[in-house]
């Protein structure tokens, strides 16, 4: 029997491509937001372990938007995905397009992502698509270190001065809302888990929590309760940041368009 | 001014590959020594320059003093035989 079609429904490529979207956006927009830091860090040094990260992201998004062009079959490249869709049609998570605000605040939500996408890619290494299992393979490395370095600052800032304190603490409230939508369940999800494509978001949900709580313990945070989901990124609903993140991510190549350098 | 100018400064040093030797490769700051690990990580090895990383308090560094450069080093100048210049190497040994 084919696994890609049970109860839950049929795997298309649409799906497929929808999902790799979904991964491929979160690096995409996360990338950009850590990229505005360059420049404006608080050392030189954070300056650039900030744009190693995004780098890192945005070669996640590079490939898997690649991949996600060939799904759709329309001879769309990475460029073309990346600079010329609109608002709704990405679909990275509310989560990542949240401003920066102060660095506690974006190693608040680098921490949150972070510990997300590296218990996604940790299965997602062994998806029965090949091609997303190899990508997740090499970002998960990345990811790794990713989680040291935002890990260590969370816990620097939380357990450091009543200042630094109360700011992450703040990040946290703020931008927990936002996780809700990390583990909410749709249909395609349930398509894709029981293809072995992508792992039961409960699961993921369950690893995620674990490996945050001595986290947040550590760092003398408490954990937010849950709120109410108010955003989807996932299906394309995003808040009012999306769009300018947007006009100065794809300013250039909608100004001149097909310009290369 | 900024914020690095109050964190302690590291040495780092990096070895570029198995079997080579650590090299000082320059210095940063940190507020301890994991951060400076990290930061080194960050800020010497993005083009793959390395595959270990160490890092020192350059306080914890005591150098010689250049002003006792003569009575450190030159007795040394006219002493060539302690170049192992005079013996045979057999050709067998290869890596000497």
């Amino acid at each position: 029997m084919n696994a890609a079609t049970t109860s839950a429904g049929p795997v298309t490529a649409a799906v497929r491509k929808d999902y790799v979207l979904q991964l491929a956006d979160t690096s995409l927009i996360l990338g950009q937001r850590l990229g505005e830091w360059v420049g404006h860090a608080p050392a030189i040094e954070e300056d650039l372990g900030l744009a190693n990260t995004a780098l890192d992201l945005v070669g996640q998004a590079r490939m898997l938007l690649t991949y996600a062009g060939e799904l759709e079959g329309e001879g769309r490249d990475e460029d073309q995905l990346a600079f010329l869709r609109e608002e709704r049609d990405f679909r990275n998570l509310a989560l990542v397009e949240q401003p920066n605000r102060d660095f506690g605040h974006t190693i608040v939500r680098q921490v949150l992502v972070d510990a997300y996408q590296l218990e996604l890619y940790e299965r997602l290494q062994h998806s029965t698509d090949a091609r997303l299992a190899a990508i997740a393979a090499k970002a998960l490395k990345e990811t790794r270190y990713h989680l040291r370095y935002s890990g260590s600052w969370l816990v620097r800032l939380g357990d450091g001065t009543a200042e630094s304190h109360a700011r992450v603490q703040d990040a946290l409230e703020r931008l927990w809302p936002f996780t809700r939508e990390l583990f909410e369940e749709l249909e395609a999800d349930r398509a894709l888990s029981a293809a072995g494509i992508a792992p039961e978001l409960a699961v993921v949900a369950v690893a995620w929590r674990a490996r945050l709580d001595p986290l947040f313990a550590e760092a003398t945070l408490n954990r937010p309760k849950d709120a109410p989901f108010r955003w989807f990124g996932r299906r394309g609903v995003h808040s009012e940041h999306l769009g300018y993140i947007l006009a100065d991510m794809q300013y250039m190549q909608r100004t001149h368009p097909g310009a290369q350098w | 001014m900024s914020a690095s100018q109050n964190w302690p400064l590291y040495e780092i040093f990096i070895r570029a590959r198995g079997g080579l030797d650590h090299k000082h490769v320059g210095s940063l700051h940190a507020v301890d020594a994991r951060m400076a690990l990290e930061h080194a990580r960050d800020v010497y090895t993005r083009r793959q320059e390395g595959v270990s990383i160490w890092a020192v308090r350059s306080t914890d560094i005591h150098a010689s003093d250049p002003g006792e450069s003569d009575s450190l080093f030159e007795p040394a100048r006219d002493k060539v035989y302690r170049h192992p210049t005079f013996y045979d190497i057999p050709d067998a040994v290869k890596t000497l």
